[in-house]
């Protein structure tokens, strides 16, 4: 039964999200990209003295990396989000700066991604310098007699706002579907599940990590001393890591490759090509002067034939 | 106006609170005042179109081909492979729901479908259905859905309530791209004959003409003749005007409705007056009449197919380089497909101003220049005698047209040319304009009398952000740069904030332009009196 979860589950998980991912991502690559369609969000180079806004409107590829950082880093248009509200007594449209989502969205994030950083001291002996340093600047606040990191927390609170805000707006309950909810559920009871460990059910940590490299060694053994809780932890893992590429999860690569952000607005200044371009049936010029050529004549208009 | 509207206070009066989770229920109201009528069938002939016939979106026959799911499936999966951007965008969503209050037709209906993620959804659900693992399996569960003729009616009801104007996608953790979904939707429903006359005629114009009014050109001529007579009458000055003239160094192009409908107008007496005044060596073509392109609103190859003879002539006439007039989706198509679909442009130079000897670099491939470009290129040296009493009478704001701000980024130079030209000029809100600016609720083909309905709603952020100028500043012109926006916001004004006249940037300029030789100015060139003042400053 252990080694069911404690190892084939997690096996399964790791393959069905590196193969599952690598077939998004060959399946984006192999879409082509017609035409350069940057969004720009900003002034343009153009004439020398006009300030341009190289973040908002890269005129070339340096610049797009930059954009692309500030997008996936700070969630840069997040960070534009408004809230419009209609008054109709006054025949008025507001618009408010509204940051809650970029703000839940970021601390979700940012703490999933350490949390993930930290968890790496069970795959690495010796840990890491990196990695103890993290962890220490992460449990600076010790809230409960265990450790208790402040990312744990702050992602606990951020995933009940994400789940929350699907429930409660009409808006976006209208626009919620189940795989929404499963999501951000599913990454909810990982969290607990492993906040649970840390503080309620502690578990044998050094058998854990035992199990942890004899797995990453394909050399899997499952010690004795480890929590069912634990197991659950490592199967809710295993099925996000499964369904993972098969969801909107895939936003992490999709952005990647994003065109009306990935591009630089350099359209006029260099030609891109479009790999399926093909002939299309046009109107020529000499077609055109033998329908109107009387008129043209008429008219005081140069023709090529009289 | 084939209907009566609501009040603008009942109009207003928007529940955002959605009735019911119908997401994917489709909806098949066709409510009048929120569609347009499907293409004339002699039109789609005439361009080679599959399926021409008559059908009605009203009734329940649309009289598709036997096999149009089939079409509709490889049509999808043909497109997956040949754009990035559509599989991509069908596979991030998370629907976070950031885009959700960012579309002006939400805004202005309250219909939760009008949310881009929702309008997104009516495709992705079909996406998931056909071309996913788990949407095969799982079916509604995994939020995916049959393709039916009523999905496929819904398309058709929601794909022409999107302008794709882009704001969605500024606004996007992802930069989703509704633009881009609603494009292929309109791409995939072209290919069943589904599709709206307002598109396809101006496109069969183009293609026969050389613009989307279908301006023949003797008749071209004599309307270049009329702006030539108006301008004297204005200034005293003859103008000349070169047409489909070999060897000119510009060629000029700007959509047609500069040269046939108001206040479009204006702005052209506008460019005439301007490039007469720096003796510019240019000409404009009738074969290349239009500088719009209603293709890029049916499918990308018909909007190569029109664009087409831009370059031609440019080449036919020998010119160096093009210089283009205001306008918006023009714009999208000019800087971000044209040299792509109909490029090299390799027998032209680089453009480069012959009065100020400034080479715009920022043009080096595609060798054509937007004429803000140009004359803010040229007020910054001084080149032009301007006095910007004569726009005095003029209270000035400035709309972003959304394809020059949020696919080009063209945001400074109208500004800085309306600075100059003018003395009363005050932006809208800040959430209103530059890469948030609000489209007028009519472009991408949709402006039609029988949708008026839609288009109110679509304008009304932009007609209450102009409210808002009107009332604090005095606000009584909106400037802009974009054919369609002189043509709807007109109307979406009369309606929300009356008493607000829209024109264009050139306009302003030749209100304010100095040209040597000209009589006193004693009105402005919608032919209004000038101010007091500024008729005494032109004496002087």
């Amino acid at each position: 039964m252990n080694t069911l979860f404690g190892v084939i589950l997690p096996y399964c998980g790791i393959a069905i999200f590196i193969l599952g991912m690598l077939y998004r991502v060959i399946m984006w690559g192999r879409s082509a990209v017609p035409f350069r369609i940057p969004t720009t969000c900003g002034q343009e180079k153009s004439l020398p003295w006009i300030k341009a806004n190289p973040l908002e409107n890269p005129p070339n590829n340096r610049f797009v990396i930059v954009r692309m950082l500030l997008e996936i880093l700070l969630f840069r248009s997040l960070w534009r989000n408004t809230r419009s509200e209609v008054k109709p007594e006054k025949q008025k449209l507001i618009y408010s700066s509204n940051k809650f989502l970029w703000l839940f969205g970021l601390l979700f994030h940012w703490s999933l991604l350490i949390i993930l950083v930290r968890h790496l001291r069970l795959f690495m002996e010796p840990v890491p310098w990196a990695i103890k340093t993290l962890e220490d600047l992460d449990g600076a606040f010790d809230i409960v007699i265990n450790t208790l990191f402040l990312t744990d927390i702050v992602i606990l609170l951020a995933l009940t706002y994400l789940l929350l805000r699907r429930i409660v707006f009409p808006q976006i309950r209208y626009i919620s579907l189940p795989a929404d909810y499963f999501a951000v559920i599913l990454i909810l009871s990982i969290a607990v599940t492993g906040v649970c460990l840390r503080i309620f059910y502690h578990t044998d940590v050094v058998a854990v990590k035992e199990l942890a490299m004899s797995v990453l060694r394909f050399d899997p053994e499952v010690p004795g001393g480890i929590s069912w809780l634990f197991f659950l932890h490592v199967t809710l893992v295993s099925v996000l890591l499964a369904y993972f590429p098969f969801s909107k999860m895939v936003h992490m690569g999709g952005i990647f490759f994003s065109p009306t952000r990935n591009l630089a607005n350099n359209n006029r200044m260099k030609r891109h090509i479009n790999p399926w371009d093909y002939p299309v049936k046009v109107h020529p010029y000499h077609e055109y002067e033998d329908e109107f050529r009387k008129f043209m004549k008429g008219a005081g208009l140069p023709v090529e034939k009289e | 106006m084939t209907e009566e509207i609501a009040s603008r206070e009942e109009l207003i009066k928007i529940d955002y609170k959605p009735r019911k989770l119908d997401l994917f229920e489709p909806n098949l109201a066709f409510r009048k005042g929120t569609w347009s009528y499907p293409a004339n069938p002699k039109r789609m002939e005439h361009l080679g179109l599959p399926f021409p016939r008559e059908w009605n979106p009203t009734e329940a026959d649309w009289k598709l081909p036997p096999n149009w799911k089939e079409i509709i499936l490889k049509g999808m999966e043909e497109r997956l492979k040949r754009y990035r951007s559509l599989r991509v965008f069908l596979d991030i969503c998370v629907r976070c729901g950031a885009c959700a209050d960012k579309c002006h037709f939400y805004i202005g209906s309250g219909d939760p479908k009008n949310m881009p993620v929702a309008r997104t959804e009516l495709m992705r659900s079909v996406y998931r259905r056909y071309f996913t693992t788990g949407g095969k399996l799982l079916g509604r569960a995994a939020g995916a859905r049959d393709l039916t003729e009523d999905v496929l009616k819904e398309w058709f009801y929601y794909y022409y309530q999107c302008t794709e104007c882009r704001r969605c996608s500024v606004f996007c953790p992802y930069g989703i791209d509704t633009c881009e979904i609603t494009m292929m939707g309109r791409e995939l429903l072209n290919l069943v004959g589904i599709n709206i006359n307002w598109i396809i005629e101006p496109a069969s114009n183009c293609f026969r003409t050389g613009n989307h009014l279908g301006i023949q050109p003797h008749a071209f001529a004599d309307t270049i003749g009329f702006a030539i007579d108006e301008i004297k009458e204005i200034t005293g000055i003859t103008v000349d005007v070169p047409l489909n003239r070999k060897g000119a160094e510009i060629l000029f192009v700007t959509p047609s409705a500069d040269y046939f409908a108001q206040p479009h107008w204006f702005t052209f007496l506008g460019y005439l007056m301007l490039f007469h005044e720096l003796g510019l060596d240019y000409t404009m073509s009738s074969y290349a009449s239009e500088g719009g392109n209603f293709g890029l609103f049916h499918s990308a190859e018909m909007m190569k197919r029109l664009n087409n003879k831009i370059y031609a002539e440019a080449k036919r006439l020998g010119v160096k380089w093009i210089l283009g007039g205001e306008c918006g989706h023009m714009w999208r198509v000019i800087h971000q497909y044209m040299d792509t679909i109909n490029g090299p442009a390799d027998f032209l130079e680089v453009p480069k101003s012959p009065i100020t000897g400034t080479v715009f670099e920022n043009a080096k491939s595609t060798k054509m220049t937007h004429i803000s470009e140009f004359t803010a290129d040229l007020i910054y040296h001084n080149k032009l005698k301007l006095d910007p009493s004569r726009n005095d009478h003029w209270v000035v704001t400035f709309h972003d047209s959304c394809n020059p701000a949020r696919a080009m980024g063209l945001l400074e130079e109208p500004r800085y040319i309306l600075k100059k030209v003018c003395n009363n000029f005050y932006e809208m809100p800040e959430n209103t304009i530059r890469e948030k600016t609000f489209c007028c609720g009519s472009g991408a083909g949709i402006g039609t009398d029988e949708n008026l309905e839609m288009r109110l709603r679509g304008g009304l952020p932009r007609a209450n952000a102009v409210k808002y100028v009107h009332e604090k500043h005095g606000v009584n012109i909106v400037t802009c740069m974009c054919a369609i926006d002189k043509a709807n916001i007109p109307t979406v004004l009369k309606y929300w904030v009356p008493g607000v006249e829209v024109g264009g940037v050139h306009e302003m300029v030749a209100n304010a332009l100095i040209m040597k030789g000209e009589k006193p100015r004693v009105t402005d060139v919608r032919g209004q009196p000038l101010k007091a003042k500024a008729a005494e400053g032109g004496q002087k």
